[in-house]
């Protein structure tokens, strides 16, 4: 957090060959962008596990960015392709858990394209920004604290009814 | 993580200058990192990478019992390997080493001193949480094939083939067209020296067609390429000529004999300024020197139907085949060259200079055909309407450091403009007006300013402006019958109408169109303009992101043949390096089973672009052989019971990398 | 689709004969359109120099009322209209400094604009949504033995080239080339007309007018095709200052949309043909006399 003011944090999950390196890029060209985002560098975008995403956002992520090679200039042919298969089956699940698909992005950024990383980066920050803080350690206290009260309720005998009829 | 030992973890944030400290409180990330779980010591340096660094990181080692290094500096692309190799002088395993790209990914993109520091503290914490669960490793070795394939046949492919035939080296040279030579065959002179761009370039061509260690495939192109550094396996498609290379001897009495008594065709060596017979040789220190028939105009091939005039004079040589059919060829090599050059840019998409509009309009590389001795005109300039010229005009930046069409500069326009409109001069009446268009005059390199110093001297006219039309419509009566350029003279203040009788369109330098096919089929990439990527712009400046695929010349960028030979000689160093080492070092960043876990599912194994992963049935596990993975860590991520894990990219390693870089707030 | 029209003050005025051309032609393709309600001044080129920010929101407002009205596209024929909307969609686009004083000085009308609506010139229209092959269908009367000058002026391609390119547009080439009509090489077709220089600096406008017009004889052309009402105007009505200035220039000026009309067997009457200083010579038979 910055000067008072909420700002996101995002994680980032970035191919070692097209855009990490475009990240490289950008930081050679001296662009600038804005400094939530954190980046993990994988070989491949098809390495990102769907738990990584989820493990993200569980720990404290507000948005999750992944960054392949374009369609077709996969390092590994086609590990792009895996990656976007599994995006689309996040993007149906994720809102049933209360995650607003702005917070899962997958871009297409080439080893050329520090612009783009740029871009990416600043847009989806001003997203996620408005979206606000997803705070999923938070709910996950909240959580535990309503199971285990419901767990107590279960345990008195004479509300066990009340529980049920919930 | 071994149990046995405490984790005692070495930090080292690097100021690299002010880059880094400029931008990021080196000393307060320092202080922040030593406070983590399992960091025995946390360092800030001037630079990291420096000997006095790297003793540094070794010294402490041994002093303080580390067993996991991190260093906070630039990206990895650029040092890790400096920092393994520190890590393993020290007595470690290099692969307990991670680092932090806290200067491309931080310093530089950011002007919020506090929020980089933040981020850097935040990238630290996850590598230090990383480290931890590093484990031992070592670098794959895989075996290189000592041949290599060398693509292109301009004056970069030539000079690299050499060089590596030169050291004994087995060359396949690919060219497309059906002579090597490529641009610099069709050039006439060569700035500064105005040595004759033949004679120094047809000796090495007839050194490539005779030296026993270089395949010459014209007329050939690469169809596909597999495989991996050290064992590329290509085919190549040899187009049919309808002429064995082995049989014609070079006589050329199969042109002279042809049904056509006089050419009638565009002759493409020459811009189609002159004009060849269907049965050809493109010009006469063709290599090699060998004819080819052109099946879109040949009657026989056309029509099935001529006298075959030509076999007949070929007689029991019986070189020519009509039924000759495209080849394909496979081959075996370690290591590649591309050096697939440019396509000058079609002056036709600037309709304001009338190019295929008004007749005396000519690119740069018609006016070399046309002032070349060997030329269609014998090298008289005589403009396509028969007359000689008495003004001429010659336009730079065409297609060059322009956002309609590109922004680069070409490199080279200056110098051949400037060459050009001294041999322009040469070959024309003395009195002949020559009119340079500028915007501004790039003449770096050796005697290049010098030759624009002559170029001033001997009475050549140079305006500074882009000229913003070229047109036939005439105000004053002696402007009627000419070429009108109309331009803004920014030195003088105003605008101008000078009227020529012909153009020069000093034309800009552009990937070819196909640049992306080619380089997927080679698994490289190109940058936003589209020449070649190289690995590092000024490191590794002839290499690639693909092992093994080096580049050399003009596909890499615009540049003249003094650079463009000092490339090719670098990437057949590059390709030696690998060839007599005769090994190369691969990442350990394999895939590997856990038996245990496996459910033998069979989901990663149709998952594998390389086949890497078999599936055992008498076991009812799946196996990666390790020779074949090439670490992309797709099946690793599909695996459903967990039972696959990547070197360097386990799940544990990521999964804390995630919490580390959440850690901090 | 149907587009929302928006005729500017000179289809009303000078450019009449370009309303009373292209509304017959449109209907003639089947292409809809409905005039916007209670438009105003686009501003022109003039109050843009004066007042940029008070401009665009005067631009804006008709673009507002076809957005509020539920168009997607809203169809200027006026070169200069056509630009001024254009540019007011662009500033507002880009600049929220911009954006905002339009929005607050539209909020008081009760008007919104959220650049939804495009602004589309009718050569684009015709081109690129009607297409050449449905005009080639509806031709009765091939302009065969014409021979045409096709002249952009400037505002068309610049600054912004929304459909045709900067330096040689060729819309109005391929659309009276589908016309049958003989296509003159004019490489000043996007040279300056003279535009309002010939009202304050009479001198240098009305040379660019004789220049254009000069060379388009000297080139044989029968008749110079515009699509901008301006051009159309400097063209065809300063002809005797220019001849009393340096030579007679009689050649007819005409707007693309009354070629249309013509090769689509309209009356000549009926597509404001009578209106030119310089008459058409009537095409030969068979057809409809002009």
């Amino acid at each position: 957090m910055t000067n008072g003011e909420w700002t996101p944090r995002i994680v980032a999950f970035f191919c070692n060959w097209c855009t990490y390196t475009a990240a490289d890029l950008a930081g050679v060209s001296r662009l600038k962008y804005a400094a939530n985002v954190r980046i993990i560098r994988v070989m491949c975008s098809g390495r990102v596990d769907p738990q990584f995403i989820l493990e993200a956002f569980a720990k404290g992520a507000d948005g999750v960015l992944i960054g392949g090679c374009h369609p077709n200039d996969c390092h590994y042919s086609e590990g792009n392709y895996k990656m976007l298969r599994r995006f689309q089956l996040l993007r149906r699940m994720l809102p049933e858990m209360g995650i607003e698909n702005d917070r899962l992005r997958l871009e297409w950024i080439s080893a050329a394209e520090g612009e783009k990383v740029k871009w990416a980066i600043n847009d989806m920050v001003e997203k996620v920004q408005a979206l606000g803080s997803l705070g999923m350690p938070g709910r996950f206290q909240d959580w535990d604290q309503e199971m285990k009260s419901l767990e107590q309720k279960m345990t008195t005998p004479e509300e066990k009814e009340v529980a049920y009829a919930h | 993580m071994d149990n046995n030992n405490e984790i005692r973890i070495g930090f080292y944030i690097c100021h690299c200058g002010s880059n880094i400290a400029g931008m990021v409180d080196v000393a307060d990330v320092a202080q922040y990192v030593e406070k983590l779980p399992g960091v025995a010591l946390s360092r800030h340096y001037k630079y990291m990478c420096s000997d006095p660094g790297q003793e540094l990181i070794q010294q402490d080692i041994k002093d303080h019992k580390l067993n996991r290094v991190v260093v906070a500096s630039c990206s990895p692309l650029l040092h890790e390997h400096t920092f393994r190799q520190a890590t393993e002088k020290g007595g470690l395993n290099p692969f307990f080493f991670h680092m932090v790209n806290i200067r491309e990914h931080d310093s530089w993109v950011h002007t919020d001193r506090q929020a980089a520091t933040e981020k850097a503290k935040a990238l630290a914490s996850a590598a230090i949480q990383r480290v931890a669960y590093h484990k031992p490793l070592e670098m794959k070795k895989v075996p290189i094939h000592p041949d290599v394939l060398v693509v292109g046949g301009g004056i970069a492919g030539i000079h690299a083939a050499l060089t590596l035939a030169n050291a004994g080296k087995k060359v396949y040279l690919v060219e497309r067209d059906p002579t090597i030579g490529g641009h610099m065959a069709r050039f006439d002179k060569t700035f500064p020296t105005l040595d004759c761009a033949a004679c120094i370039l047809t000796p090495k061509m007839s050194a490539v067609g005779s030296n026993p260690n270089i395949t010459l495939w014209s007329y050939s192109e690469v169809a596909e390429v597999k495989g991996y550094v050290g064992n590329y396996k290509v085919t190549v498609r040899r187009k049919p000529r309808y002429v064995h290379e082995d049989l014609c001897v070079g006589c050329q009495e199969c042109i002279k004999a042809c049904v056509y008594k006089e050419p009638k065709f565009p002759d493409e060596f020459n811009e189609g300024l002159g004009k060849r017979k269907p049965i050809y040789i493109p010009f006469p220190q063709a290599t090699p020197q060998v004819v080819l028939i052109d099946p879109e105009t040949c009657l026989q091939l056309k029509l099935g139907k001529c006298k075959q005039t030509c076999v007949a004079a070929c007689a029991d040589r019986q070189a020519i085949d009509f039924h000759q059919k495209e080849e394909l060829k496979q081959i075996d090599v370690g290591t590649i060259i591309l050096a697939t050059g440019f396509k000058t840019f079609d002056a036709k998409r600037l309709a304001a200079y009338g190019y295929g509009v008004h007749q005396n309009v000519y690119t740069a590389l018609e006016v070399e055909r046309l002032v070349n001795a060997s030329g269609p005109t014998g090298g008289e300039v005589v403009l396509r309407d028969g007359q000689k010229p008495k003004a001429i005009g010659i336009i730079h930046c065409v297609g060059s450091r322009d956002e309609k069409t590109n922004r680069w500069c070409s490199r080279v326009c200056c110098m051949y403009s400037l060459k050009l409109a001294h041999l322009l001069k040469e070959h024309s009446d003395p009195a002949t007006e020559i009119y340079n268009f500028y915007i501004d005059m790039r003449t770096p390199g050796k005697g290049y300013d010098e030759f624009y110093d002559k170029l001033l001297d001997e009475g050549v006219h140079f305006i500074r402006g882009r000229v913003g039309e070229v047109t036939d419509w005439a105000f004053t009566p002696e402007e009627e019958g000419k070429l009108v350029m109309r331009v803004e003279d920014t030195l003088a203040g105003y605008v101008r109408r000078i009227p020529v009788d012909m153009v020069v369109l000093a034309t800009g330098l552009e990937p070819h169109t196909d640049a992306q096919a080619v380089r997927r089929m080679f698994n490289m990439s190109c940058g936003s303009e589209g020449f070649f990527l190289e690995r590092h712009p000024k490191l590794a400046p002839v290499s690639t992101f693909t092992d093994g695929v080096f580049i050399a010349g003009c596909c890499q960028g615009p540049k003249d043949i003094p650079d463009t030979v000092a490339q090719a000689g670098a990437a057949a160093a590059e390709a030696m390096a690998l060839i007599d080492k005769k090994y190369i070092e691969q990442e350990p960043n394999t895939a590997f089973v856990d038996e245990t876990d496996c459910s033998g599912c069979k989901s990663c194994v149709p998952l594998c672009p390389y086949s890497a992963i078999s599936f055992v049935e008498d076991k009812k596990k799946a196996v990666i052989n390790e020779a074949l993975c090439k670490g992309c860590g797709t099946c690793v991520a599909a695996c459903p019971s967990g039972s696959i894990h990547q070197n360097l990219f386990e799940d544990e390693e990521i999964f804390k990398e995630i919490e580390g870089v959440l850690a901090y707030d | 689709m149907k587009y929302a029209y928006y005729p500017g003050c000179s289809l009303r005025g000078t450019g009449r004969a370009y309303e009373e051309s292209l509304l017959p032609v449109f209907k003639a393709l089947g292409v809809e359109w409905q005039e916007i309600e209670d438009w105003n001044c686009c501003g022109a080129t003039a109050y843009m120099a004066v007042d940029e920010v008070k401009s665009c929101v005067l631009a804006a407002r008709n673009l507002a009322i076809a957005e509020k009205a539920g168009y997607s596209d809203i169809v200027a024929p006026c070169s200069a209209c056509y630009l001024v909307l254009n540019k007011a969609r662009h500033y507002v686009e880009e600049s929220k400094a911009i954006a905002n004083t339009v929005r607050r000085a539209l909020k008081t009308a009760n008007l919104t604009y959220n650049c939804k609506v495009k602004v589309r010139h009718p050569l684009d229209v015709l081109v690129n949504d009607v297409g050449l092959d449905r005009i080639k269908k509806r031709v009765t009367r091939p302009l065969r033995e014409l021979k045409v000058v096709p002249y952009y002026g400037c505002q068309i391609v610049r600054p912004y080239s929304t459909f045709d390119d900067q330096a040689n547009p060729t819309a109005m080439d391929r659309l009276l080339n589908a016309l049958g009509a003989e296509l003159v090489y004019y490489p000043l077709k996007t040279r300056c007309c003279g535009g309002s220089l010939t009202g304050t600096l009479p001198e240098p406008g009305l040379l660019c007018t004789y220049i254009l017009l000069k060379e388009a004889i000297k080139r044989q052309a029968d008749v110079m095709s515009t699509c901008c009402s301006l051009c159309q105007f400097n063209l065809d009505a300063y002809r005797d200052k220019i001849a009393a200035k340096w030579e007679p220039v009689e050649i007819p000026v005409v707007f693309f949309s009354q070629l249309m009309g013509l090769a689509f067997g309209l009356p000549a009457e009926q597509i404001g043909l009578q209106r030119g200083f310089a008459p058409m010579k009537p095409l030969p038979a068979p057809g409809v006399a002009a």
